[in-house]
């Protein structure tokens, strides 16, 4: 969920892009990173651990942790907290399924 | 590629912006390496006013402070910034560090003498369902909201009411978010009277020697397991609470972020006080690497605040070192540790104290 008004900031965002994930359309603003634009369309599980299928979120938020690892254009481990979002980018849940 | 420089500032927060600060229009080539996009570190999301004096940029919100300071240090014609690089490794037997370029470009990086700014990562604590999706750091919050405008969840728990808890509390209420609850294993209230008061005038509750025992959630966070501790910290059977929410954050403290330091071989001292291990360091911040000089959190995890002077501090040493003070460098570097030294006066520097008398040593110089 976007923060419309406050009493102290200002967001200034990019223009409108759009990006899919797991192949479902979805839009945000351009040079936010790809992790705020999927919490800011509700999608907050970014992968799954390779044993016990648990989903992932973000914890640090500033590319400290491992936490928030996706598949960015066909690229696995993309720190997804700090890789900025572009128009047409295809964005994957990592290890979605992976075998045990 | 070769790059030269005589001072390389490693992290452009607030530690090593006031290093560069010092070191501009001077004669010396200086080089700061940034992992983000931008300049200001974890200056970009504190929106609150800063205390201690004008020179500490007292009354200005962190944010701004950021911003001046970035505004300063880009503008100098000696010193030059690049941005999404990571020093990745020091190569001690060739003397260089491989910074990486916007994932791509990997640069050789020589120089006379480094600052060492990399800051502290934020703990976790242990706990079942700890990895669940809806448990941050408070910083992440803090990230999300203040600096992309988006919020994490609606129903809010906090853990840890240091002054990150708290200031991280009051921030979610401006942002129009919902706190239920500060949870705190101390017996006490952490941070300082004024944040506390702040939140509590707010109608949040603290909760002292309580902890979270569990979170609860299928695809992400749905509630939580509180229990009381005793006086020796232990858990309290049966005083187990149930609350729903859908983040919790984690104000537990930071870590420095001492991996270089380990590979230019600095003597490390754990000291828990501080975070977690540090290198031992003279009164002007050098190591005992020489040449190698630390300032912010990764010297011990402090504040902005002291960042700022400890940044001040290492990059008049660094410039000392090689014969090129700025202007009135004594001055400032006189006002800068009386400063700090004024910091870590009175109960409240009392653990700083007790943390930098483990890892201060005589004059490395």
């Amino acid at each position: 969920m976007r923060i419309k008004d406050h009493p102290i900031l200002e967001f200034h965002k990019g223009k409108a892009v759009t990006f899919t994930v797991d192949g479902r359309k979805y839009e945000a603003y351009d040079d936010e990173p790809i992790a705020v634009a999927l919490y800011a369309n509700g999608i907050t599980t970014l992968s799954y651990s390779l044993k016990y299928h648990r989903p992932r979120g973000v914890f640090c938020c500033i590319g400290n942790c491992s936490s928030c690892l996706m598949k960015v254009n066909g690229i696995p481990n993309v720190r997804t907290c700090t890789q900025r979002v572009r128009q047409d980018m295809v964005i994957e849940t990592q290890d979605k399924g992976a075998t045990k | 590629m070769r790059i030269d420089c005589d001072v390389l500032i490693i992290g452009g927060g607030p530690a090593g912006l006031c290093a560069a600060k010092t070191l501009c229009n001077t004669g010396l080539k200086v080089l700061m390496l940034e992992r983000d996009p931008f300049l200001g570190g974890q200056l970009v999301k504190q929106t609150h006013l800063f205390f201690g004096s004008k020179e500490q940029y007292a009354g200005t919100r962190g944010f701004e402070i950021g911003k001046l300071l970035t505004e300063e240090v880009t503008s100098a014609s000696n010193v030059t910034v690049m941005l999404e690089t990571t020093a990745s490794g020091f190569y001690l037997e060739e003397n260089f560090i491989l910074a990486l370029e916007k994932e791509k470009i990997l640069h050789q990086v020589h120089f006379k003498k480094v600052i060492v700014a990399t800051g502290a990562s934020e703990k976790s604590l242990l706990f079942e369902g700890n990895d669940l999706p809806g448990i941050y750091g408070a910083g992440a919050v803090q990230t999300l909201m203040n600096l992309y405008g988006v919020l994490p969840g609606q129903d809010i728990v906090m853990v840890g009411s240091g002054n990150i808890g708290l200031i991280v509390s009051y921030q979610l209420l401006q942002a129009g978010v919902k706190v239920k609850a500060i949870i705190e294993a101390a017996p006490v209230v952490g941070g300082y009277f004024v944040h506390a008061a702040k939140v509590r005038r707010m109608g949040i509750p603290i909760y002292t020697q309580t902890t979270i025992k569990r979170a609860i959630g299928q695809s992400k966070l749905e509630k939580i397991e509180t229990i009381c501790l005793d006086a020796n910290w232990q858990m309290v059977p049966g005083t187990e609470k149930t609350m729903t929410c859908d983040t919790l954050c984690l104000a537990v403290g930071l870590a420095p972020m001492s991996e270089l330091l380990w590979q230019f071989q600095c003597d490390m001292q754990y000291v828990s006080e501080l975070g977690g291990y540090v290198a031992k360091r003279d009164s002007h911040m050098q190591t005992t690497h020489p040449g190698v000089f630390i300032a912010g959190d990764v010297s011990g995890v402090e504040e902005a605040s002291s960042a700022m002077l400890e940044g001040t501090i290492a990059g008049l040493s660094a410039a000392a070192s090689l014969h090129q003070s700025p202007e009135s460098a004594d001055q400032l570097m006189k006002a800068s540790l009386d400063f700090l030294e004024g910091m870590h006066l009175g109960p409240i520097g009392e653990k700083i104290r007790s943390g930098l008398s483990k890892v201060e040593v005589k004059s490395c110089m």
